[in-house]
């Protein structure tokens, strides 16, 4: 089984989420730190790293001694990624989206394989989770590579479960795409209503079946609970604003190491998910 | 003509709440939301639109079924495995390359530009504001994040306008880059967490990347004030301005239920004072005052 945590806007408690439930079960658990731009599943459950892997995508390189300047590269590329100026090919690493074009186009076989660096991924054990992540070079645009090349470590074998970044663009659906059920995390405000929305619509539209955590649940209104009914969302849990929670949260801790009666709960998310999967 | 480009790293620090407070403090400026994925600013600015837009964004390849003669070459060439072996196109897996659309021997594929979301230039109660609105799981929000911020900056000079307030998206990719690229200062809004200055960081050393100068404020400071001092330091260190420290207040959630910002939820609470003097101290910072200083590459150590 393969779980989603996501929720649109950021800052919700989707990394509270997946670690918690993480941290409470007793099969054999895989958690996944998808979140590559800002991920931050490892400051709560400190695994051991033991390996780090660089993931590198395709980029030009041009043998100025073959290439006679035709242009036929620049051309293709859709993403200005390559431009002759003098008679010579210039390549805008950043620009390139890797998808060859020009490899196929050269008449010359003036161009060969290049890289450029993606991130890195970490992976290692915390306690008896597997725990695994990516982190994007700082300045690199693209990062839906990044978690493709996290997601090849999914385990069928164990429970996975993979921290998404926030928002409704192709970083999360990178995080979300053919998973067996999206967790939703939002708080009950106007923000987390509307960006809940736009979250929702982006996992529908990849027919994935859903439901939601509540966070700071006595905070906000009502909007969320009720579109939640509207849409038939099933609210399989509420976490109420503590202090205690937010203070254990920002040194790191976990809610189940500080309320251990939470672990209980977090089983029963994991029951309920199962009942809902495809 | 400045901008200041409000930013976290990590999500949910309070970016677009202090913002449209921010919003409602200034004076002579305009407005710009630069999270075209998941927009809030709208929400609490109250946006009447003006001028709606289409944005285009890349094209998608559609293989012609009737002119296919599953000849294979484009499922051998698609990087993406955005081609299925029915020859169907996935559009959610094509990058849009076109690679398959200009190689294919029969010329069977099309590549229709999408319409990828919409932009807006509205009215607030505040002052002009230029937003957007990317369509549901869509690509290039890069490319719509730099659109807004050109009208944006188009608005501001036909309106004589001096600042322009851009809210940020969270992250370190593509719209973020997107989103401070030429900007006059960043505003680092962060919260007082493990992950908050760890997210901090990334922020710091993009900004550094992209040599835009950054200014910190840690918002909820009173939720672990030993962690704060610890962001106080760091942005010491990196030479960042600290421009204040405002307290955890519930207030921020109650205006935002009524659609307001907290100048005008609790225009003389504590908490809105301090943001008032966060406000006046971004105003002044150096970092927003550069006279005449262009090379701000050494700004952020």
């Amino acid at each position: 089984m393969i779980i989603s945590v996501a929720s649109g806007k950021g800052g919700t408690g989707k990394t509270t989420v997946a670690t918690n439930l993480a941290a409470s079960l007793d099969q054999r658990v895989q958690l996944l730190d998808c979140d590559v731009e800002e991920p931050n599943s490892h400051l709560f459950l400190h695994p051991d790293f033991k390996e780090t892997q660089d993931v590198t995508t395709f980029i030009p390189e041009i043998d100025d001694e073959r290439c006679t300047g035709c242009k036929k590269c620049m051309e293709i590329c859709r993403f200005r990624a390559l431009t002759v100026v003098a008679g010579k090919v210039l390549v805008f690493p950043e620009l390139c989206h890797s998808c060859g074009g020009c490899v196929e186009v050269c008449e010359e076989d003036a161009i060969s394989e290049g890289n450029r660096s993606l991130g890195i991924i970490e992976s290692g054990n915390a306690g008896d989770i597997l725990f695994a992540h990516g982190r994007t070079r700082v300045g690199e645009a693209m990062s839906p590579p990044l978690i493709k090349a996290v997601r090849t470590l999914e385990d069928r074998e164990k429970i996975t479960i993979i921290d998404a970044p926030p928002g409704t663009s192709c970083p999360v659906i990178a995080a979300t795409r053919g998973v067996d059920f999206v967790l939703m995390v939002t708080e009950p405000t106007p923000f987390g209503l509307h960006d809940l929305q736009l979250g929702v619509e982006a996992i529908r539209t990849l027919n994935i079946p859903c439901g939601l955590v509540i966070n700071r649940s006595d905070i906000g209104d009502d909007g969320v609970k009720n579109y939640a009914n509207r849409e038939k969302i099933p609210v399989l849990l509420e976490i109420p604003f503590e202090r205690k929670i937010a203070e254990a949260y920002s040194v790191g801790k976990l809610i189940v190491e500080i309320m251990p009666e939470w672990k209980e709960k977090f089983r029963e998310l994991y029951k309920q998910m199962t009942k809902l999967s495809r | 003509m400045r901008e200041l480009v409000i930013i976290s790293g990590k999500g949910g620090t309070g970016k677009t709440s202090l913002t449209a407070t921010f919003a409602a403090m200034a004076e002579n400026a305009i407005f710009c939301d630069a999270d075209v994925d998941a927009s809030d600013l709208h929400l609490l600015l109250n946006p009447e639109i003006r001028e709606r837009n289409d944005f285009m964004g890349g094209a998608l390849a559609f293989i012609l079924p009737d002119e296919c003669t599953q000849c294979g070459n484009c499922l051998e060439l698609c990087r993406f495995e955005a081609i299925s072996e029915h020859f169907v196109v996935d559009p959610i897996a094509c990058e849009g390359c076109g690679v398959c659309v200009d190689l294919c021997p029969q010329e069977a594929i099309n590549f229709p530009i999408q319409k990828c979301g919409e932009w807006y230039i509205s009215d607030t109660r505040y002052g002009t504001m230029v937003h957007a609105r990317l369509g549901i799981a869509e690509e290039n929000s890069g490319k719509l994040v730099s659109l807004v911020r050109q009208q944006a900056t188009a608005v501001a000079e036909k309106e004589g306008r001096d600042l322009i307030l851009t809210d940020g998206p969270p992250g370190i990719g593509c719209p973020v880059i997107a989103a401070i690229g030429g900007a006059t200062a960043l505003l680092i809004v962060v919260e007082p967490t493990v992950s908050g200055l760890h997210d901090m960081s990334r922020v710091a050393d993009l900004a550094k990347h992209f040599q835009v100068p950054g200014l910190v404020c840690i918002n909820k400071y009173d939720l672990n004030t030993g962690m704060s001092g610890k962001i106080e330091e760091f942005a010491r260190e990196r030479n960042m301005e600290l421009v204040g420290r405002i307290p955890f207040d519930p207030e921020f959630t109650r205006a935002m239920v009524q659609k307001k910002n907290v100048l005008e939820f609790a225009p003389h609470s504590p908490t809105t004072a301090t943001v008032r003097q966060v406000w006046e101290k971004i105003l002044s910072s150096t970092a927003m005052n550069r006279l005449g200083l262009k090379d701000m590459s050494k700004a952020i150590r």
